[in-house]
């Protein structure tokens, strides 16, 4: 990049394709994984992840994201699904994530005694 | 599927899954209840972020993108207004333009000293030098402290961005990061940061057009607290031990290789994005009168919710510890707080309604510092706490000045004995000589501030310090081997034999309706054998 | 005949300043109560030296660059209560300094106590009791042991090495000042010495806490020389020497190095320079010595091997630069860190060495004794010095050449020891055959001395006519243009191995445009040597030298040629200069050693 307009319409054309992946693409799974998650067993919650879409062919993105400061509840993980909002999970153990993708990433049913939190768009 | 006669629907069925439905719903007649289809909840029934207790009294400048983007993804920064501010700077403004915006914003270093960073820039840019260098201070060592590894792990472009505003405003073409070579994880996402934006042009020669150029390189220390000092962390950085020099000459006249340099922490350079983005209003209008901006905090000890906080200046500790932490854990009685890790102090709970900024603290005897938060409940020992603080600086002294080397030793010797029941009479006037004596004639800000943790608790719970000395007891229950063992009284003990049974160490022996006793040998004075006996029998002789 | 002067300078914090230092703006502030005005660059400390305002310190040396480590220069500056190191502080308009206040001394006081704690209470059996700087400041500030026994605690408890022959290190007296570390640093460049640990177990030691002996240390011992305390000292060889003299089967013969007689009168009150040659004689004769003979006699020896040796590199364009060879420290500094540059050293053996091997041959000879009885002492400036005589290429005459070395002090030491009012001597003259020296041998005691006294000499026999007087000072590293006959020579004269360094690394480049090179390990030369009397500091040393120069300058007899005592000895016993005697007594190979 040579100036601040190219840089401009980088973001821009990113920004397009970001949303235009969080309403029409594919279910998103992101992983907490600062030294805090890992330490609480992020690195088995992503192996398990990627373990059931492996086994139940599906067509999701795994992304990894930093601490977001409840290292209480860690470790954490964000299921976006096309056009909804991200939900955050916590305190999680294996077999919860078998739970999560398969009525919240498969059915889109969130698991309500499992969630957090969720991102509101536009609220900081 | 659906499984009949009653007519369950299981929905995405797995060949594995069969096994279980066989299993479990065929066989014992239980419901699979994760395959089963459910009516879509509506996502408000999940609380938005902004609505938790958590998150409700934070406010998230630095720490807005962690936890949110990919920090290995310079796309997903770029997309959430990434380097729009170092592009501003760059192309758009001077360098005197950016220090004026940061010394309006009222930016201070979030190192812990509060040094304003417009002003440091200037200095630095002010001294004529053929080149200059920008250093960032990631050597986090406080026990306890975690933001900065947060933030480089969560979002490090961020850093990598202030930096780059940083290093233009001073006239810097050349950084280093020093970070602590115990933070694998936060080094591979600097690492990777770097080379994504040296990829994009954001690093480099003539950055976005501007004819500034600017490369950053990552220097691992060796996990030496005393590195965190910028003169020695120079030192290290020049390939030297790391010890502090005197001051001055000022790093902003003679830094690394003798040349101009400016050190900034993690968090400082963290907030400049925001400041050049928003501008100085939107950044000063957060805080107090003398600290602006916000602090991120690592909020650690005996409270609920335990993690990486960003609050406004000026928060109350009561609302950190009560609001944002949910209180103390299983309903225990908060005793104090210690801000400011090994060269703070600790505060009780008479000042918990204190507005913390730099001077706030500074005033009750404790210190911003780097943001570690470490709450204390009812079953801390504070001399215990003091002593735990004194020998982390007394062993990360770098042993160059006499009083740190000499006194930190001598003071933790005292502590040592105090809470090992030998605490003398005129012990903690002692201490007291040598505190002041240590932060008035120290060379570097470590052994300056390493007396704190037992100043502040001298002040605030000088008794505990008398209860160990004469009484020779721990209030707290905490310090074992108290000199003063227990003794049962013949005459009162009625031979229940409760005191045997809690003894933690079997040092109480005899038979049931006869008088017990305690073997003076073995007694650790734990005073759980007092605590139990139903009829005052019991006390230390 | 031109003289280049090549100043390097040094500012206080180590930072090369090249060429003359600009002129200061200035800075006006009180000490106690005076109104001082001073350059902008200076320190408090300096301030307050400038009025005559004593403040004590430790850490800080004059030659040395500002370290600020044991606070015992604490002042007050009463402008914002705040108590500032003086030594490393730098002066600003309007302090209000003071040394007096209460807090300035309880604090100075307070850091001394601090030290005393860590410190063994051993000062009657110490080799530094009487010149100890910690000893003197306690003194001074009037500190009772009950004022150290409330800081009283764990004490440091390490092994002491000893392991060498030159030099001796007990850490447990250390107190950190980080005077060896930066002299072997800053002046020597060698970094033998380094801070090790944390905290508390902070020490100086060597690299993988090695023996001194076993690391690249060049035994020049201005780390004891710089010592505040008995942390480091020289190898004692007292003992031995009175054992030697008081045993009749031995025949002892003692040599004393051409800086002795203007440093040794320091520890009997005189002032450093003073000329006591025929006190040192009559001292030596009164503890029992057999034969007490001067160093000069074979500095002259010296120059007429490495002399003619020159001229026939010189001739031959053979291993030039010629680097000379008489000083141990050096020598050793070559081994570890220019192996490839030894074929540059002259052969000739240092003076002592070439000293002992004519004493055990030709000297008994003469005097019709049997050499396995003759005990050989040499005394020296020097603990380098007692490494050299170990090395196994000295035993030419058929035995150890030299069998004692004691420095300066410890030949004050002895002389204290049987109670010699030695300022009231009768002065005594050296003894004969080997007593007759020249002014050119005795500036041998001084950086340039060698390179005057050969350059005389050399020039004379090419030319035959005689040189002018050098005059090069006792800087770090001089130059100097020298015409003999038809051609210009460039002449380097270094003192301070970090000095030296610089131009070998230019040699080793093959840019050096020397044809001679003098190294002397130690700054000043051998009147600045490891072993001389404490403390030794720049401007004691120039009195030193100076001592020595008027020597020269009175005596008759200035060339090394004429010296009448070494012209019989060619004439009766080793023929000519760089003849197979001479080779094989008074010449010596080289080895090379590790880097580290």
């Amino acid at each position: 990049m040579k100036s601040l307009k190219e840089l401009r319409e980088l973001r821009e054309t990113l920004q397009k394709e970001i949303s235009a992946r969080n309403s029409a693409g594919k279910p998103k799974i992101i992983i907490g994984m600062g030294t805090c998650g890992i330490a609480a067993g992020a690195r088995e919650i992503l192996h398990t992840v990627l373990e059931e879409i492996e086994r139940r062919k599906l067509d999701v993105v795994v992304t990894q994201t930093g601490c977001i400061g409840m290292c209480e509840k860690e470790p954490l993980l964000d299921v976006q699904l096309p056009g909804k909002e991200r939900i955050t999970y916590g305190n999680l153990k294996k077999d919860d994530v078998k739970r999560i993708i398969v009525e919240h990433v498969i059915n889109g049913n969130i698991v309500t005694d499992l969630a957090i939190a969720r991102f509101e768009e536009g609220r900081d | 599927m659906i499984v009949y006669p009653e007519g369950v629907f299981y929905c995405h069925v797995e060949a594995d899954d069969v096994a279980e439905i066989v299993e479990e719903h065929l066989l014992k007649g239980r419901i699979v209840e994760r395959l089963l289809f459910k009516e879509p909840l509506t996502e408000e029934t999940i609380p938005s972020y902004q609505d938790i207790d958590f998150y409700k009294k934070q406010h998230r400048i630095v720490l807005s993108n962690c936890g949110r983007i990919n920090p290995e993804s310079i796309q997903e920064y770029i997309a959430a207004g990434g380097y729009e501010a170092a592009g501003k700077a760059l192309t758009e403004m001077t360098p005197e333009e950016v220090i004026a915006e940061v010394k309006n914003a009222g930016l201070r270093g979030r190192g812990g000293a509060g040094f304003p960073t417009g002003l440091k820039w200037e200095l630095t840019r002010k001294t004529e030098s053929d080149k200059k260098y920008l250093v960032c201070n990631a050597d986090e060592g406080d026990p306890g402290a975690f933001m900065d590894r947060s933030l480089l792990e969560g979002d490090p472009h961020r850093i990598i961005e202030g930096m780059i505003i940083a290093a233009y405003a001073i006239g810097a073409d050349e950084g280093y990061i020093y970070i602590r070579a115990e933070y694998p994880l936060a080094i591979e996402r600097l690492e990777l940061a770097i080379e994504q934006a040296q990829n994009l042009g954001l690093l480099g020669k003539d950055i976005l057009g501007s004819g500034f150029d600017f490369d950053l390189h990552i220097k691992k220390g060796a996990g030496a607290f005393v590195c965190g000092e910028e003169t020695a962390l120079m030192a290290s950085i020049e390939g030297k031990r790391g010890m502090p020099r005197p001051k001055p000459p000022f790093p902003s006249v003679s830094g690394l290789w003798g040349k101009p340099t400016n050190i900034n922490n993690v968090e400082t350079f963290a907030n400049v994005p925001y400041i050049i983005n928003y501008g100085a209003e939107a950044f000063n209008s957060i805080g107090t009168e003398k600290s602006k901006g916000t602090k991120v905090f690592a909020l650690t000890g005996k409270i609920n919710n335990t993690g990486l906080v960003e609050v406004p200046m000026g928060i109350t500790l009561r609302e950190i510890i009560y609001d944002i932490g949910g209180g103390m854990n299983q309903g225990k009685k908060f005793k104090a707080v210690q801000t400011g890790g090994p060269s703070g102090g600790c505060i009780p709970a008479e000042l918990l309604d204190l507005k913390i900024d730099y001077e706030s603290l500074q005033e009750v005897g404790a210190m911003m510092g780097s943001g570690g938060m470490v709450v204390m409940d009812d079953s801390t020992c504070m001399v215990d706490v003091a002593r735990f603080f004194l020998s982390f600086t007394q062993s990360e002294s770098c042993g160059k000045c006499t009083p740190c080397r000499e006194g930190t030793k001598r003071m933790l010797e005292i502590l040592n004995r105090i809470c090992s029941g030998e605490g003398r009479e005129g012990d903690l006037e002692l201490l007291e000589e040598l505190a002041n004596h240590i932060k008035e004639t120290s060379l570097c800000q470590l052994g300056g501030s390493a007396p704190n943790p037992v100043l502040s608790t001298l002040l605030y719970f000088r008794d505990e310090y008398e209860a160990h000395i004469k009484d020779k007891r721990c209030p707290a229950n905490v310090c074992e081997g108290m000199g003063a063992v227990y003794v049962i009284d013949e005459n009162k003990c009625v031979g229940c034999g409760m005191c045997a049974r809690v003894c933690p160490i079997e040092a109480i022996s005899g038979k049931p309706k006869e008088p017990y006793r305690i073997n003076e040998d073995l007694c650790i004075s734990c005073g759980a054998c007092a605590a139990k006996c139903p009829v005052g029998a019991i006390s230390q002789g | 005949m031109a003289i280049l002067k090549l100043t390097l300078r040094f500012n206080k914090r180590g930072i090369l300043v090249k060429g003359s230092v600009p002129i200061m703006s200035k800075v006006t502030l009180t000490i106690d109560g005076q109104k001082v005005q001073v350059d902008a660059d200076k320190t408090i400390l300096e301030a307050a030296q400038e009025i005559g305002i004593k403040i004590p310190t430790l850490c800080y040396h004059p030659d040395l660059s500002l370290h600020g480590s044991c606070r015992v220069c604490v002042v007050e500056n009463l402008a914002n209560n705040r108590l500032l190191a003086s030594c490393v502080t730098p002066v600003m308009e309007g302090m209000e300094i003071s040394t007096l206040s209460a807090r300035a001394r309880r604090a100075r006081r307070r850091n001394v106590e601090l030290l005393l704690a860590n410190h063994p209470n051993d000062c009657l059996g110490c080799d530094r009791n009487g010149s100890c700087e910690l000893q003197e400041i306690t003194h001074e500030m009037s500190i009772r042991r009950e004022d150290v026994e409330r800081f009283a605690g764990e004490t440091r408890d390490l092994p002491v090495d000893e392991t060498g022959p030159s030099l001796k290190r007990d850490p447990n007296k250390c107190i950190l000042c980080g005077r060896c570390v930066r002299v072997c640093e800053e002046i020597q460049g060698v970094s033998a010495l380094q801070f090790s640990s944390r905290g508390f177990d902070s020490i100086v030691t060597t690299a993988f806490d090695l023996p001194q002996s076993e690391v690249n240390c060049a035994n020049c011992g201005q780390c004891a020389a710089v010592c505040p305390v008995g942390a480091i000292t020289e190898v004692s060889e007292i003992d031995r020497v009175w054992r030697v003299i008081e045993d009749p089967e031995k025949y002892v013969v003692v040599q004393t190095a051409p800086s002795i007689q203007a440093t040794i009168g320091e520890e009997f009150g005189f002032e450093p320079g003073t000329v006591v040659t025929g006190k040192l004689v009559a001292a030596l004769k009164k503890l029992g010595f057999d034969k007490v003979f001067s160093t000069e006699f074979s500095a002259d020896l010296t120059i007429m091997e490495e002399g003619n040796e020159f001229i026939k590199r010189i001739k031959g364009h053979k291993n030039l630069p010629h680097i000379t060879s008489c000083c141990p420290g050096w020598i050793k500094f070559a081994e570890h860190n220019y192996p490839d540059l030894l074929n540059h050293l002259s052969t000739a053996k240092s003076p002592q060495q070439m000293f002992s091997a004519i004493t055990k041959t030709y000297y008994a000879e003469k005097a019709g004794i049997d050499p396995a009885n003759i005990y050989t002492v040499a005394v020296m400036p020097c603990t380098a010095k007692k490494f050299e005589k170990e090395r196994e290429e000295h035993r030419d005459s058929g035995y150890q050449d030299t069998d004692a070395v004691l420095t300066t002090r410890e030949l004050a030491r002895m002389i204290k020891e049987v109670g010699l009012d030695f300022a009231n001597l009768e002065d005594e003259h050296y003894d004969e055959i080997m007593g007759s020296l020249t002014g050119a041998a005795t500036i041998f005691g001084t950086t340039g001395g060698v390179t005057e006294a050969a350059l005389r000499t050399v020039k004379e026999v090419l030319t035959g006519e005689p040189l002018e007087r050098l005059e090069l000072g006792y800087m770090g590293i001089k130059e100097a243009e020298v015409e003999i006959g038809d051609r210009k020579y460039n002449i380097a004269v270094v003192s301070g191995l970090a000095n030296a360094a610089k131009l070998l690394d230019e040699v080793r480049a093959g840019s050096s445009k020397y044809d001679w090179i003098e190294v002397m390990a130690c700054p000043h030369g051998c009147v600045g040597g490891g072993g001389q009397p404490l403390p030794a500091t720049k401007e004691k040393k120039d009195k030193r030298a100076m001592g020595l120069a008027s020597i020269d300058k009175s005596n008759t007899i200035r060339k090394s040629h004429e010296n009448l005592d070494i012209i019989r000895l060619y004439e009766e016993f080793l023929g000519e200069p760089l003849s197979g005697e001479s080779h094989h007594l008074l010449h010596t190979t080289y080895r090379k050693r590790d880097k580290n």
